[in-house]
């Protein structure tokens, strides 16, 4: 805070020609100083990375080595599109229908209820999530639906990255049915 | 009577223990604090409940932008020139000594193999999000597959020196932008699976576990029993 130099009123007593020097206080302002670390501290606090990215682990299965698809059991299958616009098309267990009647829509809100359900449902070990990704998903869905298998801890699971252009035809016809 | 008087005082503070404060907190700042880096290529990764650190450290990222363009980059500028010296002699792309060199120190790589040569002149400042990328977009041209065929090679040949060291073990980062889509990164998964990476990490940004979940719940489970033992 500025202060008054009140020192020089206090003088009065002395006679004409003394002369004394003027009495300077030795208190700094020190404000403006406050005012400059502050300014610094903002500045450090919004360029700083507090929070490190993390890193979500990803096993591929090997393409060249061959899986006797029979290990899979059909009843513990939950099998999971990703169309466009963030919409999300699943079926359970048997294969799917050619007229697609057994595909049901969901979104990524309500897909968390969906995986549970299936797994109060299957005995842990035959329980087994296909993700299939359609060509007009994106890799944000991809992360979400991995997250989504974290959250609910779903072991097994598999993201299918070689899509049969008959899937593909699928998604496309499903996600035009849902836009209707 | 007279009233008492008050002492009058004096309305100014003295500030230095708030500037004793204030310049504590700078130091503090100062010194644990870490300039985010230098990005190149804009990209807005998505979240996840993942709690595990990204690597800094013995990484070779790929990123992939939300135009589905990947680049490439590594902290290893060693494995860099190996890997660059392996694809010159498997494509004679004729790249020099001192242009290898260069394209080893660049920030990042983005360009198709046919192309290095002048990619190893461009000034940094040209170096950004308009660069071409390393062809993935059709699976006969995955030029990805090239690259990682060659930092396979090069990480074997590290790990065949001597595999007790950490700094031998490379990792795959995979950093992906929220909007690219899924045809361009199953090429990159490809590009990986192809040559027997099937393990490898993806970039997120933290995000809290949704309360009620089975993961929430098994971590309230562990904390307990946790602060039991200890």
């Amino acid at each position: 805070m500025a202060e008054l130099d009140t020192s020089s009123h206090d003088s009065g007593k002395k006679g004409p020609g003394v002369k004394k020097g003027k009495k300077l206080s030795t208190r700094v302002d020190l404000t403006p100083m406050v005012d400059l670390g502050f300014l610094l501290i903002t500045f450090f606090m919004f360029t700083t990375t507090m929070s490190q990215p993390n890193a979500m682990n990803l096993k591929m299965p090997d393409d060249k080595q061959n899986v006797d698809p029979t290990k899979i059991k059909q009843s513990g299958a939950l099998t999971i599109f990703l169309g466009k616009d963030n919409h999300i098309y699943y079926y359970e267990g048997e294969n799917l229908k050619a007229d697609l009647s057994n595909v049901q829509s969901s979104n990524f809100k309500d897909i968390r209820k969906v995986i549970l359900d299936k797994k109060a449902n299957t005995p842990p070990d035959d329980l087994f999530v296909v993700v299939m990704p359609g060509n007009a998903s994106t890799y944000k869905n991809i992360i979400d639906i991995l997250d989504e298998f974290s959250i609910d801890m779903v072991e097994r699971y598999a993201l299918v990255n070689k899509v049969d252009p008959q899937y593909e035809a699928d998604i496309s016809k499903l996600d035009s049915l849902s836009t209707q | 009577m007279g009233r008492a008087k008050l002492p009058r005082k004096s309305t100014a503070i003295d500030m230095t223990p708030f500037c004793d404060v204030a310049f504590l907190l700078l130091t503090f700042f100062i010194l644990t604090t870490k300039f985010k880096p230098d990005e190149k290529i804009p990209i807005n990764t998505p979240s996840s409940v993942a709690a595990k650190v990204a690597p800094q450290k013995n990484y070779i990222m790929i990123s992939l932008d939300k135009d589905g363009k990947a680049f490439l980059n590594s902290d290893r500028e060693d494995v860099k020139t190996d890997a660059i010296n392996i694809l010159n002699k498997d494509h004679n792309l004729g790249l020099t000594d001192g242009e290898i060199h260069r394209l080893a120190t660049m920030p990042i790589i983005g360009t198709s193999l046919q192309n290095l040569k002048a990619y190893s002149g461009l000034p940094t400042t040209a170096l950004n999000d308009k660069l071409p990328g390393i062809p993935i977009q059709d699976t006969a041209n995955n030029q990805l597959t090239e690259w990682m065929k060659a930092f396979v090679s090069v990480s074997q040949d590290l790990q065949g020196e001597d595999p007790e060291n950490k700094a031998n073990n490379l990792t795959i980062i995979l950093k992906g932008d929220n909007l690219s889509k899924f045809p361009q990164f199953k090429n990159v998964i490809s590009a990986l699976t192809d040559n027997m990476i099937l393990q490898f990490q993806m970039v997120t940004n933290p995000e809290m576990v949704p309360v009620g979940s089975e993961l929430w719940r098994q971590a309230q489970n562990a904390a307990p029993a946790a602060k039991a033992n200890g």
